[in-house]
């Protein structure tokens, strides 16, 4: 089956979805939707069996062939695991949202359209194997997520928010299409596959370094590494289930899935591998951090993706190191790509379920501030269960599966400590202690998401709405999650088998010939070693700073808000937005003749420039007409009436004079035997007087005072330059022929060809009939331009800015 | 200021007749001598002027009450389709096709897509000055 067309199911049923919304609004219209991706995840699921072994399925569609893009949908351990979470999860997320969202009051349709959009985006990055589609995918999942975080859009933070992650991730998104094209100049192909195989001749390429460079930076802004994470925040004012799922479970981990995609072409880099584990470290330090200063629910849990998306990113990193080790089996380097995966399906899992407790907060009690909240144990029971395990599992507390994430995440920074190229014997026992420090952060801010939440007292006069335990039908996702992070803590070898090790085989494909040869086995207990010591320590510290958080909290506030990242960003745009207004205010007068004065000018440059350099001019007077009595009297005329519109005292003299310009072109039109262009001219000047004189009464009167000198001379000199320009190009280009003239060529096949007989006619309509289709466009548009400025004219009192 | 000119109301009662045939011919005439729809749409216009001048916009708007927009937008519609319908005969975009029939009344006549085209034309042309004239002459 070409499974490839399945990728554009949701967008298909997108097209149904207002439809539905319309007719059948007894019916939520998140239970048609829900349909999706339960059959996507089934047929998905029905996949497995391949990828554990090891094989792969390949389905094509030839886009544009000429240009050699394809949808190419590649399905292994690697891409089926994303499309499983992504089509698991979007079944979750939607049947949540059926109870979080109001059939009545909400948008529903716009709402499951962006979201089946952004489904079907998802799903093409992570089955693309084609370079330029998956671009196209990526920048599809940034304009859903604008859409969807913008859905509240009459509210000012919703607007800012859903700008500011267009704004990081488009830029990135961009970047990454550099990097993309450097790859396929580089490998010659756009095919990921092929490039992974191209992989060890593109090391020393030139262009090799840059595009690493450039694809980082779009994986970085996507998965909201520091120091682009900023947007993440923001992005919580989109409705909570698109929180959990595009901002926690799916589209902030594809920047993840392109590291481990592209593992296999950069790893042989110490760039990359210092990169990639670096900025994850630190960005899991800073979010854990910064987590704590949080008083929103939803910030917390933002603040903690943007960690745990790091400490993905630096296990992806630290996976690079196999690539450097003889055999990998026999050593400790082994961990790091199983625990980037294993914990990236134990993230997914945790957090979605901590992001819909959030919502069910904000949903019955009318709240997200943590400052309001306190004492909900006994009145949401379910909801603090819930939240307590996946809060646990993220502190990585047993008996939950993010306990064994985390060991091995602590393994797998240890082994970097032996590691003995790229200078990581010298720093590289910094990788531990700061995963050790960001752990310590994990472990408080998870306590104090749930405890300063559901313990502590009740203040019941602080709540918009009295608190009680939310519908049934909005606890099942939650309660099914978390029945998964249990589940997971007992099997997480068969977890492995299923979908982790076909997994780390696309990310280490040069090491392993089948899954079964992934040697790591998932144990709870593995002894008394250096791991469990370490996490030991982070339960005894963190346990006690958390006792002692309400003393040291305040010190976050301390830091100024000026000198942040927000402020940064926000300086940026300022910046950029008035910067731009006060350059083109330098230019735009709102006078048509100074407009007039920099085309003709410009035109002037042009021209003269291009024949002064390609020594274009020359004069040759032979094989010209004679001039006739005719000719000599209708120019005086002409120059005789240009002459009456620039002395002219009165706008009708004017108008007159100008008509009299038109009519002995026209005439010339008749002497040279041009007898369509002359019909053209003639009837063109009939209408355009008239038009002139229909706008006579709008024109102010003619100013009488005299224009400064210097402006004049200005404007004249530009009139002499242009017509200076105009007679050498005439002069230039009937004294030489570079090229024998296609009049012939029309001649012959006018009729012939053409079946016709009016040469000219036949240019407009057929030879070059482009040119008047677009020239028609043209004149559309001009009328569309005219209707506008005429009838839709904005009174001065009208607000010109709908953001200001 | 109320226009009542009598002669060359009179005057342009038969004018405007004489110069929309002649538009019809140079129109149709195009293709093998001087004429085209870029003229006709022209002409057809001008003659529509002459009426507006003699009369006013509003009794020229009662005795052809056309909305020039969508005019305009009937005419790119159409020359854009009759670029794109070679599209179906799998040859190149733009490819007009021509034949010879025998027509009653008219004898042996040329029949061209390009026509098709020059009709869009013409009615771009027309749509777009008169909604120009139209929207300026109201104004104020």
């Amino acid at each position: 089956m070409s499974f490839v067309f399945l990728i554009f199911l949701p967008l298909l049923a997108a097209l149904f979805i207002p439809l539905l919304f319309k007719k059948v609004g007894k019916i939520h219209t998140g239970w048609f939707v829900l349909t999706v991706p339960v059959i996507l995840f089934i047929y998905y699921a029905s996949l497995l069996p391949t990828t554990i072994d090891g094989g792969n399925l390949v389905s094509e569609f030839q886009w544009i062939p000429s240009l050699d893009i394809a949808f190419v949908a590649y399905i292994d351990g690697l891409s089926l695991l994303f499309t499983l979470l992504i089509t698991g999860i979007g079944a979750l997320v939607v049947l949540y949202s059926i109870f979080y969202l109001d059939k009545h009051r909400e948008q529903l349709h716009n709402f499951y359209v962006y979201l089946l959009m952004f489904m079907t985006a998802m799903l093409g990055i992570v089955q693309s194997d084609h370079l330029i589609t998956l671009y196209l995918f990526w920048e599809l999942t940034s304009i859903s997520s604008f859409l969807l975080i913008g859905y509240w859009y009459t509210r000012d933070r919703s607007r800012f928010g859903a700008l500011k992650s267009m704004m990081i991730t488009v830029f990135g998104g961009l970047m990454m299409l550099g990097g993309f094209v450097l790859l396929s100049i580089m490998g010659n192909t756009y095919s990921i596959r092929e490039l992974i195989t191209l992989a060890p001749e593109m090391a020393t390429h030139d262009f090799f370094i840059w595009a690493l460079v450039l694809v980082l930076l779009g994986a970085f802004t996507k998965s909201a590494q520091f120091p682009f994470y900023i947007w993440l925040p923001d992005a919580m004012e989109a409705p909570t289930p698109v929180s959990a799922y595009l901002h926690s479970a799916t589209m902030v981990k594809a920047g993840l899935y392109l590291v481990a995609r592209l593992t296999p072409v950069f790893a042989i880099s110490g760039t990359w591998m210092w990169l990639v584990a670096g900025v994850g470290l630190f960005t899991m330090f800073w979010g854990s951090f910064f987590a704590l200063k949080q008083k929103d629910l939803k910030g917390i849990l933002a603040f903690s993706t943007v960690s745990q998306l790091g400490l993905i990113m630096s296990l992806l990193g630290a996976s690079a190191a196999g690539y450097h080790v003889d055999n990998i089996a026999e050593t400790t380097f082994k961990y790091a790509g199983f625990a980037a995966i294993f914990h990236l399906i134990n993230h997914a899992v945790f957090k979605g379920s901590l992001f819909m407790i959030a919502g069910i907060i904000d949903h019955e009690t009318g709240t997200r501030d943590i400052r309001k909240l306190g004492g909900l144990m006994s009145l949401m029971p379910v909801s603090f269960t819930v939240a307590m395990i996946g809060a646990f599992s993220m502190a990585g507390l047993p008996p939950f599966g993010g306990f064994l994430s985390k060991e091995m995440f602590l393994t797998a920074m240890l082994s970097l400590t032996e590691f003995d190229l790229f200078s990581m014997d010298v720093w590289g026992v910094l990788f531990p202690v700061v995963a050790w420090l960001g752990s310590v952060f994990t472990f408080i801010y998870s306590f104090y998401f749930v405890f300063h939440t559901f313990a502590g007292k009740h203040k019941p006069e602080q709540l918009p709405k009295p608190a009680h335990e939310a519908p049934i039908g909005m606890l099942i996702s939650p309660v099914f999650l978390a029945i998964l992070v249990i589940v997971i803590f007992f099997i997480p070898n068969l977890v492995g088998d299923w979908l982790v090790k076909p997994a780390v085989m696309a990310i280490q494909p040069f090491l392993y010939s089948s899954p079964a040869e992934v040697d790591i086995h998932v144990s709870a207990w593995h002894g008394f070693n250096t791991e469990l010591f370490m996490t030991l320590g982070i339960f005894a510290v963190g346990g006690l700073m958390f006792w002692t958080l309400h003393r040291w909290q305040k010190s976050y506030d301390r830091f100024p808000d000026a000198i942040s990242l927000n402020a940064l960003y926000d300086n940026l745009m300022f910046l950029s937005d008035g910067g731009a207004n006060r350059f083109s205010m330098l230019y735009m007068t709102g006078f048509i003749r100074s407009y007039l004065v920099y085309m003709f000018s410009f035109m002037i440059f042009i021209l003269l420039g291009t024949m002064y350099l390609t020594e274009a001019f020359a004069l040759d007077l032979t094989n010209l007409a004679p001039v006739g009595f005719y000719e000599i009297v209708i120019l005086v005329a002409l120059v005789g009436s240009t002459m009456t519109i620039l002395v002219s005292k009165s706008r009708l003299t004017a108008i007159i004079a100008l008509g009299a310009v038109g009519y002995s072109v026209a005439l010339f039109f008749v002497i040279f035997r041009a007898p369509d262009l002359a019909l053209t001219q003639l009837v063109i000047e009939t209408i355009s007087v008239a038009l002139f004189l229909l706008a006579f009464y709008h024109l102010p009167q003619m100013s009488r005072k005299e224009e400064r000198m210097g402006f004049r001379l200005g404007n004249a000199l530009v009139a002499v330059g242009v017509g200076v320009t105009m007679t050498l190009i005439a002069l230039s280009s009937h004294s030489q022929k570079a090229l024998p003239s296609i009049s012939e060529f029309y001649k012959e096949t006018v009729y012939s060809e053409a079946g016709g007989g009016n040469i000219v006619n036949v240019i407009l309509v057929d030879y070059r009939g482009f040119d008047t289709l677009f020239e028609i466009a043209v004149l559309g548009i001009t009328a569309i331009g005219i209707i506008t400025m005429i009838k839709l004219r904005l009174s001065k009192k009208e607000d010109q800015h709908e953001n200001k | 200021m109320r226009t009542n000119d009598v002669m060359l109301q009179t005057a342009t009662k038969v004018v405007t007749f004489i110069i929309l045939m002649f538009a019809v011919h140079i129109f149709f005439a195009g293709h093998y001598t001087p004429g085209g729809g870029f003229v006709g749409g022209l002409l057809t216009t001008s003659a529509i002027v002459l009426l507006m001048l003699a009369f006013d916009l509003e009794t020229v708007k009662k005795i052809l009450p056309i909305n020039y927009v969508s005019m305009t937008a009937v005419g790119l519609l159409l020359a854009l389709a009759t670029a794109a319908a070679s599209i179906i005969f799998d040859v190149p975009f733009f490819t007009h096709a021509y034949d010879y029939y025998d027509l009653p009344l008219f004898g042996n006549t040329s029949l061209h897509s390009a026509l098709l085209f020059d009709v869009g034309v013409y009615l771009v042309v027309v749509g777009v000055t008169m909604t120009i004239i139209q929207t300026i002459g109201e104004d104020g």
